[in-house]
């Protein structure tokens, strides 16, 4: 059955072409170090199943090694000149559009028409089996019509690559990190302290407890699907739920949210916050988060007149 | 409350602006060595959770895509073709853009638009392109970058949970059952609706106050 079991090496194949062509980029004078990095990568996707759970930690200790010790950098070779691209704009026209258009377009007819395929695609992984089907269907579009040299798209994409740099695996060690602090039990410990800030019997305090905590754990933890259980356990459901009668629907759900709006307001959620700043060559890495900050808070004031309004209106 | 050495060690190494690898990594030593697991065994579970969250890796599959149509004039066509249409501004790209993602998201299409995908190689050089038209400036509008990234974040988060199929709903379903509360997905979709509502006007009239910015800087 075609699921992550493919997905994965692809997406693997894919980073040893980054490495091998961060290899042979001589505008970089840290080539070795990136190679390294998309290596391991790649190393990760295609056999992460088999290295085992210790050979996977000396594998992140690598990445980390090479990352920390400031062994990466940025190559500029590779691309067209401004004037060829402006040229070739005027050339290609809007067709340029389509074959854009293609990734999300195959994986939205993927998505449906996968799910219809039970025994040949694995229902659960169709998206990103439709997204890979995508890329390649693309891939191949781009050598008929442009005719690269066989390296070109990889030469690219490893410019692009180089620009997100030890970014990209961030939200893989964040995730990692999340599991470490529930085997060490931090989520009880901030619920507990949570808990001993509200007010004995208030129910606002309750409320604003809960949706501003959501939203701050969710700052430090980067993911609301950390800060949730958490919170729930400490308020949502003996104080709001259990106590006071809330609407668990309502209480579950816009808790969530409330902690959404805290994604959009740390470093932690790195592959929405920090990676678009690099994919998007931007001088201040924090400004996705600046161009977020005055929705996230205004919304996350209504989230909590929300739960107030609606979780409890029996 | 020694565990919680590990969140000061993150809040300290982002504020130090140390390699933020590194400082998770010490974050993850500090917690677990409070929490009395053995260097070994830290190792494997660090080892085993980064395994298991490799799915968020994988897009940067379509960089090579990307990368091609670039060299191949994708920005400078997406350029062109804002600066061709006239009374079209950042405020109004993007709140399209917004109400695009959000109603995507809703219907569980979730990777149909994203940062490498589409913010990159189109929404994010056409704000730009409108910017520099409505300002008559020359110089690369950042702020106009970040903010096309900023809808496409705020419209995936504020659609995909009425979805009812997504990670978080299904998330929400298991930690209620855990205490005896059996929840429909649907049940909890709907109650995100009103948010959702929310975000595209919060959002949206910063969009279009982003306008007005541009117009009092234009000439």
């Amino acid at each position: 059955m075609i699921g992550l079991n493919l997905v994965y090496p692809f997406a693997g194949l894919v980073f040893l072409a980054f490495a091998w062509s961060a290899l042979r980029d001589r505008s970089n004078a840290k080539r070795i170090g990136n190679a390294l990095f998309y290596a391991l990568i790649a190393l990760s996707l295609i056999a992460g199943d088999r290295l085992g759970d210790i050979g996977n930690g000396l594998l992140v200790l690598g990445l980390v090694a090479i990352a920390g010790l400031g062994r990466m950098g940025r190559g500029s070779g590779g691309t067209t000149s401004a004037e060829q691209r402006g040229a070739e704009a005027g050339r290609r026209g809007n067709r340029l559009f389509l074959m854009a258009l293609l990734i999300p377009l195959t994986a939205l007819a993927g998505t449906y028409v996968f799910k219809q395929m039970p025994t040949l695609i694995d229902g659960r992984q169709a998206t990103l089996v439709a997204l890979a089907t995508g890329v390649i269907l693309a891939l191949l579009v781009g050598y008929a019509w442009f005719r690269p040299r066989w390296l070109a798209p990889f030469d690219e994409g490893r410019r692009l690559m180089d620009g997100v740099g030890w970014a990209a695996v961030l939200p893989q060690m964040l995730a990692s990190l999340g599991a470490v602090f529930a085997l060490a039990g931090v989520g009880d410990v901030v619920g507990g302290l949570m808990e001993r800030m509200i007010p004995e019997g208030s129910l606002v305090g309750a409320v604003l407890a809960y949706g501003i905590g959501m939203a701050l754990f969710t700052i430090v933890m980067g993911n609301a699907f950390a800060a949730f259980p958490v919170m729930a356990a400490a308020i949502g459901i003996p104080l709001l739920i259990h106590g006071a009668g809330g609407d668990p629907a309502v209480i579950a759900a816009i808790g969530m949210l409330a902690g959404f709006c805290g994604t959009l307001m740390t470093p932690m959620a790195a592959n929405f916050n920090l990676v678009p700043a690099a994919l998007l060559d931007l001088k201040d890495r924090h400004a996705v988060i600046r161009a977020q900050i005055p929705t996230a808070l205004p919304l996350l004031a209504v989230n909590i007149a929300l739960l107030w309004w609606l979780g409890f209106r029996a | 409350m020694l565990v919680l050495a590990g969140i000061t060690v993150i809040v300290a190494g982002f504020l130090l602006r140390f390699n933020p690898l590194l400082v998770v990594l010490v974050s993850a030593l500090a917690t677990g060595l409070a929490a009395g697991m053995g260097p070994v065994d830290l190792l494997a579970a660090f080892g085993k959770a980064f395994n298991d969250s490799r799915y968020v890796t994988v897009i940067y599959m379509v960089l090579p895509v990307i990368g091609l149509l670039e060299r191949h004039g994708l920005q400078e066509r997406a350029r062109g073709l804002i600066a061709g249409l006239r009374g079209f501004t950042v405020g109004r790209l993007l709140l399209g853009y917004l109400l695009f993602r959000q109603v995507t998201a809703a219907l569980g299409l979730t990777s149909v638009a994203g940062h490498p995908q589409t913010v990159r190689p189109l929404v994010a050089p056409m704000a730009e392109a409108a910017s520099q038209a409505q300002t008559g400036e020359e110089k690369r509008d950042e702020e106009a970058a970040a903010m096309a990234a900023a809808t496409d974040n705020v419209g995936l988060f504020f659609g995909e949970d009425i979805f009812i199929a997504i990670g978080s709903i299904l998330l929400m379903k298991g930690v209620l059952e855990g205490y005896g509360i059996s929840i429909e997905p649907f049940h909890l979709s709907v109650w995100a609706i009103p948010t959702a509502i929310a975000a595209f006007l919060i959002h949206g009239a910063r969009l279009l106050l982003f306008d007005r910015r541009r117009k009092r800087r234009a000439p």
